[in-house]
């Protein structure tokens, strides 16, 4: 049989990061416990690579390739770009953190790199094994990552926490996708969507897959009421790896969830809207409602996540362009902020301590003005409040579900987050109205000074111009959808 | 124009810039300089807004000074600025009262200077913006952003219980905006695509829609006047608030809600003004008697004028709901005066306050003793808070009773009874503060006021005494805006 090899010009990127993930294992074999750096520089080493190889090769049309098990197109360079950003990011922000925890450490590095990877191929699958395959590369790095620090109960715990219900939650994606192939015959992304546009196929079937399909988003999104792991694992994992879960990989469940329910099941989008916005509600009113009891900052996050995850998907529920790219962008905001808020969690944190409980804010303005207003920037962008890219998210998100005719679903969107603009103001609250109870200089090293100030920075600025960011954002969805 | 730079844009950027200055002089060693670089700059902000009322063509009833840029393409937002007869007085009544609050948290504040100074600069641009914007998207950008540094003045400067008094502040606040802000989306997607403000006064709409967009605003405004029942966070706020952080409150925020019920509202949804005017007058009339009462009954000298305050707000949504010149240009007047004359009561409390650490009336007594001059003024804004005619507070009031007489006698009957309540509770206060014998070993060691206090304190008799005899100029200019704000509420948009 003569068979034509597969173009791979689409898939360098991901090509030319498995080589790199070997060569950082390789080389911090060789290089041993003193020169731990090799494997964080050539990790970076390896992102920037990697943003290079998309980003001369931008399309502006749709490409598929492997046969036709993987798609390029804009919005899939656009968000590997953003992922390979927050990487290079959360690699800069962690590192201090933990080489003091006995972490810098090759694997560390490599599990990272793989999860991008897995990201990646998230990002760009065109078919459902594909997408599952992707998924569980990040799962099981993730999971990896967790569990990192083995002598930890806590974080042991997580990991088997994180394992058992991804693990299930994964099993319900399957089982969701058999269903599907056993009503369309397929598994191609594109051929789904043709066979269930034929509308001859049995009905019920595709919705019995469909929920199942929904049922496992939802696990990795962390989108109520499948939201149970997120807390858990948040507080439970080094505040590296929680950095790292909470942001990139959130990029790419917006990508897998574009591939997934809008270019493989768009047609019935009339089944899966409103599965969605039972999702957002309660995802909105748990995560809004359950952060105000939190006294761990890290648990309080994870709660806000999921409140956010909730916005993120009442963006979905229009099942339009206008909507997708609301999401889209909300999905930027969203990693924007969150890199933003760990960093400043981790720059708090010191040997041996962890800054975790919402009290080691206290007096922060005191301790240091402007890492406070770095803060206070980041909570009020979450809350939602003008002029932070927050506010524009949020805009945009009730924006397109008040298009689609959903005025009580806005109403309700935003009663919640004046709920949940409470427990960010007790951030602000305890950072410039209380005492501070340690003085301890903050003193974190100058890459990590110099990219929260441009975080925080990114966050007002993007907030008073966010054209930038809306027109990428539409761009992205409008070329490839 | 100033020196080439678009008036609109400087007035609101000059004191955020300024402010940010403010904040690059850092801690406390450094205080002086902040003090320093923040009232020139909040002189110079108020000077750059004066050519705002010197090129002000008065029979204009469009918009003037406009600057119109491409601000979010993705949503239609314009960076949309211009004023007009009603905007304009305000802007200038915040650029005035910005300068006083500076001077007055001059020696007072003794702990993060430059965050102080420097967040009252921003407000102060800020609120600029809100009053300026014609761009609703904008507008809520101001309006929102406006809670940060007045939640962070409440919270860091602010009295014992701040902590409760400036989340409440916020949160209220927020609550109120949010629905607005569906209530813009809304308007957004009706009118196919656009954020302005004057798009919206043009567009039909039918009763329904008008009266959830009206209830949508009402929520944001009446919290923000603050109008019965929901006034319950100006007390608290006003009581925890630092004495700078008081004025702007009842000089200039609740001036917001006030000037949003112009701009919104009423032209965006007349038919549902009218509709539910009954309604309006009601929760008006319950604020001036009720909360009149309410102020009768009160020990803290800050909580008595936070309720006189939510009274005197009664008179100006008062005012708007009656459709009449009258009404509006009361209302109008009201407001302006309600900014020196509020302004000017929570100055004189926060300087027996600076003296004493007291705010009970029940702490003084005698107090005309030790400062004569202090009592002087004291008596002149105690007077203008009761409405006597030849201080600011009578014309306001008086035009809007002679507007609710037009409509209905008893409801100008029933907004009269303020002018023996708010007599009552002022002039008593009054008395049992300044006269009587001395109370106690405190009072006796009282120094009557500084330099600085007395040039605050003129300032502002000299606004309160102007406005009283001579509100010609105020309104004159308001003239044009509201006979063409009347015609537009009069013609219905089904």
């Amino acid at each position: 049989m003569n068979t034509v090899p597969p173009d791979l010009t689409s898939a360098y990127p991901e090509i030319f990061l498995l080589a790199m993930v070997c060569v950082v294992m390789l080389a911090d074999l060789v290089a041993g416990e003193k020169r731990r750096y090799v494997a964080y520089y050539l990790a970076q080493l390896a992102l920037l690579g990697c943003a290079l190889l998309t980003f001369t090769s931008l399309s502006t049309e749709t490409s598929y390739t492997f046969s036709g098990m993987f798609v390029d197109d804009p919005m899939s360079d656009i968000l590997k770009l953003l992922v390979y950003g927050t990487v290079v990011s959360v690699l800069v922000y962690s590192r201090e953190y933990i080489s003091s925890r006995g972490m810098y450490t090759g694997e560390f590095f490599s599990l990272i790199l793989f999860a991008t990877l897995g990201m990646m191929v998230m990002i760009s699958a065109s078919h459902f094994l594909t997408l599952y395959l992707g998924l569980e590369l990040l799962s099981l790095s993730l999971y990896a990552l967790v569990a990192l620090r083995r002598d930890t109960v806590i974080a042991t715990e997580a990991a088997m926490k994180f394992f058992v219900l991804g693990a299930l939650a994964s099993g319900f994606l399957l089982y969701g996708m058999s269903m599907v192939y056993g009503a369309t015959g397929s598994l191609h992304v594109a051929v789904v969507s043709e066979a269930i546009k034929s509308g001859v196929l049995s009905h019920e079937v595709l919705v019995v897959g469909l929920v199942f399909i929904v049922a496992g988003i939802s696990f990795k999104l962390s989108a109520a009421p499948f939201h149970m792991w997120a807390p858990d694992v948040y507080q439970g994992a080094p505040t590296a790896v929680t950095l790292f879960i909470s942001s990139a990989p959130k990029l790419a469940a917006f990508g897998f969830v574009m591939r997934l329910l809008v270019e493989g099941l768009g047609e019935m989008v009339a089944d899966w809207q409103g599965m969605l916005i039972i999702l957002a509600v309660m995802s909105m009113a748990v995560g809004n409602l359950a952060a105000i009891a939190q006294t761990n900052v890290k648990r309080m996050l994870a709660y806000s996540t999921i409140s956010h995850m909730g916005f993120l998907i009442l963006g979905l529920i229009s099942a339009d362009w206008n909507g997708y790219s609301s999401a889209m962008f909300y999905t930027m905001a969203y990693v924007l902020m969150t890199l933003g808020t760990f960093a400043i969690i981790m720059i708090l944190s010191r040997d041996g301590f962890e800054a975790e409980n919402i009290n080691d804010f206290k007096g922060l303005n005191k301790r240091n003005p402007w890492y406070a207003f770095i803060t206070m920037l980041l909570m009020l962008s979450m809350a939602g409040i003008p002029p932070m890219i927050g506010f524009y998210a949020k805009l945009s998100v009730l924006q397109a579900v008040l298009n689609a005719g959903f005025v009580w679903l806005a109403v309700v969107a935003v009663l919640l987050s004046v709920i949940g603009a409470f427990y960010y103001l007790r951030i602000i609250k305890l950072m410039y109205f209380d005492e501070p109870e340690s003085f301890d200089p903050i003193s974190p090293q100058t890459d990590v000074k110099v990219l929260i100030t441009i975080n925080g920075v990114a966050v007002l600025a993007f907030g008073l111009f966010p054209q930038t960011l809306m027109a990428l954002s539409l761009y992205a969805i409008e070329r490839s959808m | 124009m100033l020196f080439g730079l678009p008036l609109l844009s400087l007035i609101i950027w000059l004191p955020i810039v300024v402010g940010l200055v403010v904040f690059a002089t850092g801690n406390d060693r450094n205080a002086q300089l902040a003090r320093l670089i923040a009232i020139m700059g909040s002189v110079l902000g108020f000077m750059v807004a004066i050519p705002l009322y010197l090129q002000f063509d008065s029979s204009l009833s469009s918009m003037q000074f406009v600057e119109n840029h491409p601000w979010v393409e993705r949503f239609n937002i314009y960076y949309y600025l211009g004023v007009d007869g009603i905007s304009m007085p305000l802007i200038l009544l915040n650029c005035f009262t910005t300068p006083l609050v500076v001077m007055a948290g001059w020696a007072v504040i003794r702990e993060r200077v430059s965050q102080y100074m420097g967040a009252f600069l921003i407000m102060s641009g800020i609120v600029n913006g809100v009053f300026a914007s014609l761009d609703a998207m904008l507008f809520y950008v101001f309006w929102e952003a406006s809670l940060i540094p007045m939640f962070l003045i409440i919270g860091i400067w602010g009295g014992p219980n701040r902590v409760y008094a400036a989340i409440k502040f916020f949160l209220y606040t927020l609550l109120g905006s949010l629905l607005m802000l569906v209530a813009f989306i809304y308007l957004y997607q009706i009118s196919g695509g656009s954020f302005s403000i004057i798009d919206y006064h043009k567009l039909p709409i039918p009763l329904e829609p008008q009266i959830l967009i009206f209830l949508a605003m009402l929520l944001a405004f009446a919290v923000k006047v603050p109008m019965w029942p929901v006034h319950t966070w100006l007390p608290d706020a006003h009581v925890e608030a630092p004495t700078g952080g008081s004025i702007i409150l009842a000089a200039i925020l609740l001036k917001m809600g006030g000037y949003g019920f112009l701009r919104f509202s009423l032209p965006i949804a007349p038919d549902a003004s009218q509709y539910l005017a009954g309604m309006m007058i009601a929760l008006s009339l319950i604020a001036i008697v009720y909360i009149g009462i309410v102020a009768l009954m009160q020990v803290d000298m800050k909580k008595l004028i936070a309720y006189s305050s939510v009274a005197h707000m009664g008179f100006v949504t008062l005012g708007f709901f009656l459709f009449n010149a009258y009404g509006i240009e009361g209302a109008m007047v009201q407001m302006v005066s309600h900014g020196f004359v509020s302004g000017a009561m929570f100055l004189c409390v926060g300087v027996l306050y600076d003296r004493l650490h007291s705010r009970q009336i029940a702490d003084y007594g005698g107090v005309v003793n030790k400062m004569p001059i202090f009592a002087t003024f004291f008596m002149l804004f105690a007077m203008a808070n009761a409405g006597l005619p030849g201080t600011s507070g009578f014309v306001g009031e008086f035009m809007v009773i002679m507007g609710a007489m037009k409509v209905n006698f008893w409801y100008a009957f029933l907004a009269a009874t303020t002018l023996i309540f708010g007599a009552a509770y002022t002039l008593w206060m009054y008395k049992r503060v300044i006269f009587g014998s001395i109370a106690s070993p405190a009072v006796e060691g009282l120094n009557d006021v500084s330099k600085r206090e007395f040039a605050i304190l003129a300032i502002l008799a000299a606004a309160v005494l102007w406005l009283g005899v001579y509100p010609f100029p105020l309104t004159d200019v308001m003239h044009a805006t509201v006979d063409d704000l009347l015609a537009h509420i009069t013609q219905s948009k089904l």
